[in-house]
């Protein structure tokens, strides 16, 4: 079995179920290209999830029921506060628990884990991350509206969707930034304290979806940006009336809290447009080389390797400009790289993928909501929550610390148990890992003392943990 | 040395007409009160060291640096019976020796031949004659036999159910509530494993440094931390909670882990005599938890083969085939040396015990002796595939 196939479900996918590495020999570039632009790859069964609208909803009921509850009882019995309790953690469990699960089981079954893996770098790069009550309901939904439909398309139509959505104009507070000389300011000026401009999306977009950090942007350009954004929020309650009776909890443009007149940002002018002018300037900036040169080199790092030959980054930023930032594009000309092809495997995985990789191989169909959560806790890396906007990180270094090891070893030890009742500890290597699997790995399996522990060297040898 | 015919050395028809004298007489019906505890040693253990063939003339030559004395010296065996002494650490164990409550079987081994641990467990544990797809095992085929009840239900301690214990009959398991930590022995393997990636060998030399200072340096020394692979006592006290509770399980299985020594074992004292002294506990924390209930209670103690006869060249011992297991308990008339000695002269392949004794005929006593059941229905039901 040639090494490629290794390499195309473990570099570029999500690890071999039982039984891939023989589907996948035949011919592992075809493999991963077949996945390419498949869209009913990248969208998961969503029959028992919250839109994001609904999340709105159920966010909303919960604040009355809470506000409710706290003017009834003056002093708060334990019984309200139980209640409140119990619809919390119902509220969670809806949507975050429900949507972990959907995601993972996705994750563990799919049979085109490249198109996932795909999703899921989209996902961390516009990262949308629950950080209190207000976000909580949101990434799943987040996820599942504005990445998936729109990884195969070009850039600038996943910057929109991504950054237009109701999760991002909450996460980035978008949702609150009123314009300073919007007539909504210019009404209660003096009644309450002053409306706010606010920054965080605007700077956000240039500086982790856009240009980045050294992408040639001043200061100037991040607030003419967020004035250009005013107006783009959530339908709440009250503010729905201004846009057209919109449904609740769907994303709006409200001209009235929107900064009149025209904007300069990286030295060219929009004209007033009401919501088009923000998204003029959005497409102004995915067309800008830094983004390309910015792009590849994170796509790159991703799947390649934590200092990417230069190359390679080289060809997947012509990729990404020649083609107008067309994703698909952008995909295959990944495959097709040969630098993607060495034989060494120099990354290592997250704990999501270590976790996600694991399952996979050991044949799993679903796993509980609770074990899930605890496990992605105790590695590190729970589904949406990267601790910043800037998401999770992509390199060794942050994710091989000793103590983070030792946590993979433990978990090991746990998930060898139950993969020990199904496999022989050197036939799990070799359905996981086929020629990638070392001599030297093999004759430490076959020498462990029980079962168990030929599985925990399985899971935590070099090839299983780098890809 | 006497070689005693107390078993016939081939196969399991032998057993029904070579079972021992002295054992716990056999009750017309099957029925639960009696206790069964099966503790599987897996990695290995070293039959040598714990039942010490001092008189054997070739034996202090194989075993150099780790020969152990015969009785009487201050790191001496304690006495059994036909020139076989204890390991100075089983001192438990020896009590029971002492008031006929155990018994051993030297060169005991299951049909297996090869040297592959988890093969060879899995024969232990499926009780068959050969590999084979057998999915269930023969405690599992026991308790089948077992009248309906409550009771008819077996407890794997830890946090699966291991084979022996699989099958048809009812059986669950339970594990000790806190998230199992890996092991200093896994640790030192993934540290070899690790030697060509230096990231991961530098993360995992850091981590374990860490750790051993946060255990206070007690890392390798046996009962606590990662180290505490040697911590058995607290398994067998669960074990013997839950047999001992109303209604609670027929039989119970452990596992004890850490016996593979390919590398300084030592001898009266060292990495072999620490696990040797946890086990000893465990089977005092057995006695002592179940308390009344020990006088119906029948463990059988066993491992997935021996070591090699001589001494390696680097103080430990290699796989081999004859190994040592223990028939002990309350309901035990014991003090026995049951089945063949082959002695050292002549060795399986030159180079490990020639395993005269099946070690099934030990299980299948312990099972009748347990649980009253019937010899014959036993091997018919039980020990025949």
């Amino acid at each position: 079995m040639s090494l490629n196939a290794v390499i195309a479900a473990n570099r570029f996918g999500l690890g071999a179920r039982p039984g891939d590495l023989k589907k996948v020999v035949l011919d592992p570039k075809a493999w991963l290209l077949s996945q390419v632009g498949q869209s009913q790859a990248t969208n998961i069964r969503s029959d028992n999830l919250l839109t994001s609208a609904q999340a709105f909803e159920a966010l909303q009921d919960y604040q009355q029921a809470r506000a409710a509850q706290q003017r009834a009882a003056a002093s708060p019995s334990p019984a309200v506060s139980f209640d409140e309790r119990v619809r919390l953690a119902d509220l969670v469990n809806q949507t975050t628990g429900r949507e972990i699960e959907a995601r993972v089981q996705h994750a563990v079954t799919t049979t085109a884990p490249f198109a996932e893996r795909w999703v899921q770098f989209w996902s961390n790069h516009f990262t949308m991350a629950a950080r209190n009550l207000q976000t909580t309901p949101f990434p799943g939904s987040f996820e599942r509206e504005a990445i998936r439909p729109y990884v195969w398309g070009r850039f600038e139509d996943l910057l929109v969707k991504a950054d237009t959505h109701v999760g991002m104009l909450i996460y980035l507070d978008q949702a609150q930034s009123i314009g300073p000389n919007s007539q909504a300011a210019q009404n209660q000026q003096g009644r309450r304290r002053a409306a706010g401009l606010n920054e965080n999306l605007a700077r956000e977009i240039l500086e982790l979806h856009t240009l980045g950090a050294d992408g040639g942007y001043s200061q100037a350009d991040v607030t003419e940006f967020a004035r250009a954004l005013t107006g783009w929020t959530v339908a709440g309650p009250r503010l729905r009336r201004l846009a057209q009776d919109a449904k609740i909890g769907t994303t709006i443009f409200v001209p009235a809290l929107h900064e009149p007149g025209a904007r300069v940002v990286l030295g060219k002018s929009f004209p007033p447009a009401g919501e088009n002018q923000a998204l003029a300037i959005l497409s102004h900036l995915a067309r800008q080389p830094a983004v390309a040169k910015r792009i590849a080199a994170k796509v790159a790092q991703h799947f390649v390797a934590d200092d990417p030959p230069r190359a390679l980054v080289a060809r997947l930023e012509a990729s990404f400009r020649q083609s107008g930032g067309d994703l698909a594009a952008l995909a295959r000309t990944l495959i097709q790289s040969p630098e993607a092809w060495v034989p060494e495997a120099s990354k290592f995985k997250t704990p999501n993928d270590f976790l996600i990789s694991t399952m996979r191989a050991s044949g799993a169909n679903a796993a509980s909501t609770q074990a899930l959560r605890a496990t992605f806790e105790q590695l590190g890396q729970t589904p949406w929550r990267a601790p910043s906007p800037k998401g999770w990180p992509d390199v060794a270094s942050e994710w091989a610390a000793p103590d983070a090891i030792l946590k993979r070893i433990d978990w090991a030890n746990l998930a060898a148990d139950i993969i020990g009742e199904s496999f022989q500890p050197i036939a799990f290597a070799e359905s996981a890992l086929g020629p990638a699997l070392t001599d030297k790995t093999r004759t430490a399996i076959s020498r462990a003392q029980t079962a168990r522990q030929g599985i925990v060297l399985a899971l935590m040898s070099p090839e299983f943990q780098r890809r | 040395m006497t070689n005693r015919r107390t078993l016939l050395t081939a196969g399991l028809s032998g057993l029904s007409l070579a079972m021992l004298g002295g054992t716990a007489s056999f009750a017309q019906a099957a029925q639960t009160s009696g206790k069964f505890v099966f503790i599987v040693l897996r990695g290995a253990m070293d039959g040598l060291t714990a039942v010490v063939p001092y008189n054997d003339p070739a034996y202090r030559s194989f075993r150099g640096v780790i020969a152990l004395d015969g009785p009487g010296g201050p790191n001496g065996t304690l006495p059994l019976s036909d020139g076989f002494g204890l390991h100075p650490a089983l001192k438990e164990m020896h009590g029971l020796w002492q008031t006929g409550q155990m018994s051993f079987m030297h060169a005991a081994a299951s049909p297996y031949r090869e040297r592959s641990h988890f093969d060879a467990q899995d024969m232990l544990e499926a009780g068959t004659a050969q590999l084979t797809s057998i999915r269930s095992g023969w405690m599992n085929r026991a308790l089948a036999m077992l009248p309906n009840g409550p009771n008819q239900e077996g407890v794997a301690i830890g946090r699966t159910i291991p084979l022996v214990l699989r099958g048809p009959a009812k059986a669950t398991s339970w594990a000790p509530p806190l998230a199992p930590e890996s092991d200093g022995d896994t640790l030192a393997r993934l540290s070899d494993l690790y030697a060509g990636d230096a990231m991961l060998s530098n993360a995992l030399a850091m981590a374990i440094e860490t750790d051993r200072i946060a255990d206070g340096g007690t890392m390798t020394s046996g009962d606590t931390g990662r180290g505490r692979q040697g911590a058995y006592a607290p398994l067998a006290s669960a074990a013997a909670r839950i047999l001992a509770a109303p209604g609670g399980p027929a039989g119970a299985v452990l596992s004890f882990e850490g016996w593979d020594t390919h590398a300084n074992q030592g001898g009266a004292q060292g990495q072999l005599a620490n696990r040797l002294e946890a086990l000893d506990n465990a089977i005092k924390a057995l006695r002592v938890g179940l308390g009344p209930l020990w006088a119906n209670t029948t463990v059988v103690i066993a491992t997935e083969f021996g070591r090699t006869v001589r001494v390696n060249g680097t103080g430990g011992t290699d796989h081999g085939t004859g190994g040592v297991s223990f028939l002990l308990g309350g309901a035990v008339r014991g003090g026995l040396m049951l089945g063949d000695w082959p002695g050292l002269s002549r060795l399986y392949e030159d180079r490990d015990l020639v395993p005269t004794n099946d070690v099934r005929q030990l299980f299948a006593q312990g099972l009748t002796n347990a649980w009253g059941l019937d010899r014959q229905a036993v091997l018919s039901h039980v020990f025949t595939a």
